[in-house]
C-alpha cells in the first residue's frame, strides 16, 4: 500500500470520527500551542533583559570603585587613597587589554537641578570625559558633546538626557511639541552651567510600540475631531516619575553628564593638590575582547595594586552576574515551561495512543479482511502509525494556529512589558514534536494490528 | 502438475495438553480448471483445510504446493503476498469494508499489489461488469442486498485474477433463489476456466460440483472423493432443494 494512500485512509478515519478525533487531537493542540506559547513568552523576556543589558553597556564593559580597606588592612587606611585619575593613566599606559578608560567623579549628596523654576535632583550626575559617552552607549541627538578644550578649562557646560529634559522644561509627550534646550542654562547646586547637548531618548523596543501606537491613536483621535485631553494632576503610579520599562532605561535618561575638570573644579573645590590625584568615584573600563575579561581583569588588578602598594581600597564590578542571571532566568523560565508543555504534549500523545487502541480493536474485522485480501503485516502497520500521526500533525497544524491565539489571550490578560515574540524555531519544533509524538503514539497499536491472527479476526464479531 | 498438491497434511492444535487434529495427514490433488466442493459437517475440519489451501494459515506437517511453488514454510508476509497475487475468496458473511463503497472494496486487493490508480479503476469496473453491477459503483455495501453484496466479494475476489477461487459457504447467508443465482455465477467462473472451490456444509450445493471432497474428523472421507468420472462437468445442475 502506497503512503499516499494510507494518508488518505487515515484522514477518512478521522473523518468518520469527527468529534472523537476533535477530542483526541485537542491534547496536542494545547500541548503544542502551550509550548509555542511559553517559548514566545520566554524569548519575550530575554529579548527585554537583554537590552537592557546592552543599553548600560553590554558584558565588555566593567566598573573600579572606590571601596573601604579591608578588615586586616584598617592600620593602613590613612594610605588608602582610593581610585584616582592616577589610576587612569596608568591603566591606560600599562593594560593593553584595556580598550577604553574613563574617569567618573560624582558628588556625594546628588546635586539639585534647577531650570525654568522647577527643581529636580538625579544621582547620575557625574564630571567624566567624553569617552564615557562611548563606554555607556549614549549618543547625543541635539547639540554637542563637551570636549578636551571644555575639560581643560573646567568650562560650566553639561550634556543632558531627555528625563531631566521632561523634568525641567517639559515632556513632549505632554506639551505636545519637542523641547530642545539647548544654549539654556540650568544650575547644578546653585551653579550656573550651559547645556551644549541632549543625548536620544533611550527606551525598550517595546516601549517604543507602545510609545508610537498611543501617537498614532491620539493623532487618529484629533482628525475624528474628538479631544483627548485629560486635564487635571497627572496620576503618579509609584515612585520614579513617569518612567515605563526598565530601571536601566530611566537612569540612563536621566544622565547629567560634565567635563571632568568642571564637576572637580566648581562643585568639589579641588580636594587634592597634585591633578593626577584627583579623587574619583569610579572608573569605567570597557575591555578589549570579552572572551578575555578574566585576562584583562587581572592585568588591571596588577597594575591597580602596584599603584595602591597592596592596599585594596578598590573593587571591580562587572556585568557578569547580571548577564548570568539573566540567562539562569532564563533558563530556569525555559526548562519549567518546556517540561509543562512537554508533559501536556506526552499526554496528548497518550490520548491517540488509547484512541487508536480503541479505533483497532472496532476494527478487528477490518484488519482480517485486508489481511485476507493481501495486506501484508507491514501494510497495516504502516496504516495505523499513519492514522495515528495524521492525528498528531493535523492537531499540531491546528496548535500552530491556536498557540498565536493563545498568546494574543495571555497578552491581554497579563501585559508585561515584554511583548512574546513567536519565532519560526520554536513552531517548527513544537510541530516537530507533535509528528514525533503521533509516531511514537501510533507504534504500539499499529504493532498490535499488525500481529493479529487472520483467521481469527475474520471471525471476529 | 495439479494446481494444488497436499502430501500428508496435518494441523494440529493444543488446547490444555490435549493434542487435536483438525486435519490429519491428508493428501490431495487440485488441477487447474477443476470445479470442486470440499463437504463436511461442522467441525469435521473443512474449514481449516479451506484456511490452508487458501494460504490463510500453514500445516503443522506435511508439504503443499501451489502453482508449483512449497509454500508450507512460507512466512506471514508471504503468504499474504501469495493471497493477494493468486487466490480469491468470497465468504459466508461477504466481509465487504463498510465504510468504503462497491469499487473501493473490489479495488482493495490492488492496493496490496501495488497496482496504480487508474488501472485499478478499470480492473475493478471490468469486475464490476462481470457480476452485472456495473450501475451500483458509488453505494455502500449496506445499500446493497445480500445477493448484490455476494456479487460485490466476487468481483473482489477475481479482479487480480487469481489462480483459484475460494468460496466459503458463499450461499449460507442468502435466501435460495439468491443463492442458486450465485453457484451460477460460479458455475459460469467454472466455465470460463477458473478452479474454483466451493466449501458447504449442504450436499445439495455440493451437487453442483463435478467432484466432492469430504472431510469426516480431519481426513478424506474415500468413498465420497471421487473423481464423477462419465458425469460431464457442463451438465452438473444446480439441484432443486
Amino acid at each position: 500500500m502506497g503512503l499516499w494512500n494510507a494518508i488518505t485512509v487515515g484522514f477518512k478515519e478521522i473523518w468518520a470520527h469527527k468529534f472523537r478525533s476533535l477530542l483526541t487531537m485537542l491534547g496536542i493542540i494545547l500541548g503544542v500551542s502551550s509550548l509555542i506559547a511559553m517559548s514566545a513568552l520566554v524569548e519575550g523576556m530575554e529579548k527585554g533583559s537583554r537590552e537592557a543589558l546592552v543599553a548600560v553597556g553590554g558584558l565588555q564593559k566593567f566598573r573600579i570603585e572606590t571601596q573601604p580597606v579591608p578588615v586586616e588592612q584598617r592600620h593602613l587606611r590613612d594610605f588608602a587613597t582610593g581610585v584616582t585619575l592616577g589610576d587612569v593613566y596608568a591603566i591606560q599606559n600599562n593594560a593593553p587589554e584595556a580598550l577604553k578608560v574613563s574617569p567618573e567623579m560624582r558628588l556625594e549628596m546628588s546635586p539639585t537641578l534647577a531650570a525654568n523654576g522647577k527643581t529636580f535632583r538625579t544621582w547620575s550626575t557625574a564630571g567624566v570625559w567624553p569617552v564615557q559617552l562611548e563606554l555607556m552607549e549614549h549618543s547625543i541627538e541635539h547639540g554637542r558633546c563637551f570636549n578636551e578644550v571644555d575639560d581643560e578649562l573646567a568650562r560650566s557646560v553639561c550634556v543632558i538626557g531627555t528625563g531631566i529634559r521632561d523634568e525641567l522644561f517639559g515632556n513632549p509627550e505632554e506639551t505636545g511639541e519637542e523641547i530642545i534646550p539647548i544654549g539654556q542654562s540650568l544650575t547644578i547646586n546653585g551653579y550656573p552651567f550651559t547645556i551644549i547637548g541632549m543625548f536620544e531618548h533611550y527606551e525598550s523596543d517595546q516601549d517604543r510600540k507602545v510609545r508610537l501606537l498611543r501617537k498614532a491613536e491620539d493623532l487618529a483621535r484629533k482628525e475624528k475631531g474628538l479631544t483627548n485631553v485629560v486635564t487635571g494632576p497627572k496620576r503618579m503610579r509609584g515612585w520614579g516619575g513617569n518612567r515605563r520599562g526598565g530601571f536601566a532605561f530611566w537612569m540612563k535618561n536621566n544622565t547629567v553628564y560634565m567635563p571632568l575638570n568642571t564637576m572637580w573644579i566648581k562643585l568639589m573645590s579641588g580636594q587634592t593638590n597634585a591633578p593626577s590625584d584627583q579623587r574619583l568615584s569610579e572608573m569605567e573600563i570597557k575591555v578589549r575582547d570579552v572572551t578575555k575579561l578574566d585576562l584583562a581583569l587581572s592585568e588591571i588588578r596588577n597594575v591597580m595594586m602596584v599603584r595602591h602598594r597592596g592596599i585594596e581600597d578598590f573593587n571591580f564590578r562587572t556585568q557578569e552576574d547580571w548577564a548570568e542571571q539573566i540567562n539562569t532566568f532564563i533558563q530556569n523560565a525555559r526548562l519549567s515551561g518546556g517540561i509543562i508543555a512537554g508533559i501536556s504534549l506526552l499526554v496528548g500523545g497518550i490520548g491517540i495512543m488509547n484512541i487508536m487502541l480503541a479505533s483497532i480493536s472496532e476494527r478487528i474485522r477490518e484488519i482480517g479482511i485486508r489481511k485476507a485480501v493481501g495486506a501484508g503485516a507491514f501494510d497495516i502497520f504502516i496504516q495505523i502509525v499513519v492514522e495515528s500521526t495524521v492525528i498528531a500533525i493535523t492537531g499540531g497544524l491546528a496548535g500552530l494556529v491556536a498557540s498565536y491565539g493563545l498568546i494574543q489571550l495571555i497578552v491581554a490578560l497579563t501585559p508585561t512589558d515584554n511583548a512574546p515574540i513567536l519565532t519560526i524555531g520554536a513552531m517548527a519544533m513544537a510541530f516537530g514534536a507533535s509528528a514525533l509524538i503521533g509516531v511514537l503514539a501510533g507504534l504500539f497499536p499499529a504493532l498490535k494490528a499488525a500481529r493479529m491472527n487472520v483467521i481469527q479476526s475474520l471471525r471476529y464479531d | 502438475m495439479a494446481l494444488l498438491e497436499l502430501r500428508n497434511v496435518s494441523k494440529i492444535y493444543h488446547l490444555g495438553g490435549e493434542e487435536i487434529r483438525a486435519l490429519d495427514d491428508v493428501t490431495l490433488d487440485i488441477d487447474a480448471g477443476e470445479f470442486c466442493s470440499i463437504i463436511g459437517p461442522s467441525g469435521s475440519g473443512k474449514s481449516t483445510l479451506m484456511h490452508i489451501l487458501g494460504c490463510l494459515d500453514s500445516p503443522s506437517l506435511g508439504t503443499i504446493k501451489l502453482d508449483g511453488v512449497e509454500i508450507q514454510k512460507a512466512s506471514t508476509g508471504e503468504l499474504a503476498h501469495i493471497r493477494n497475487r493468486k487466490i480469491g475468496f468470497v465468504f459466508q458473511f461477504f466481509n465487504l469494508l463498510p465504510k468504503l463503497n462497491v469499487v473501493q472494496n473490489v479495488e482493495l486487493p490492488m492496493i496490496y499489489s501495488g497496482v496504480s490508480g487508474k488501472e485499478r479503476r478499470e480492473r475493478a469496473l471490468r469486475a464490476l461488469e462481470m457480476v452485472e453491477l456495473g450501475n451500483r459503483l458509488k453505494n455502500r455495501p449496506s445499500q446493497l442486498s445480500g445477493g448484490q453484496q455476494q456479487r460485490v466479494a466476487i468481483a473482489r475476489a477475481l479482479v487480480n485474477d487469481p489462480k483459484i477461487i475460494f468460496a466459503d459457504e458463499p450461499t449460507g447467508n442468502l435466501d435460495t433463489h439468491t443463492g442458486e443465482i450465485i453457484l451460477e455465477l460460479f458455475r459460469n467462473l467454472s466455465r470460463e476456466g477458473r478452479t474454483v472451490m466451493l466449501v458447504t456444509h449442504n450436499p445439495e450445493i455440493a451437487a453442483v460440483t463435478p467432484r466432492r471432497i469430504e472431510i469426516r474428523n480431519g481426513k478424506i472421507a474415500d468413498k465420497v472423493d471421487t473423481r464423477l468420472a462419465g458425469l460431464d462437468r457442463k451438465s452438473a445442475v444446480v439441484p432443486a432443494h
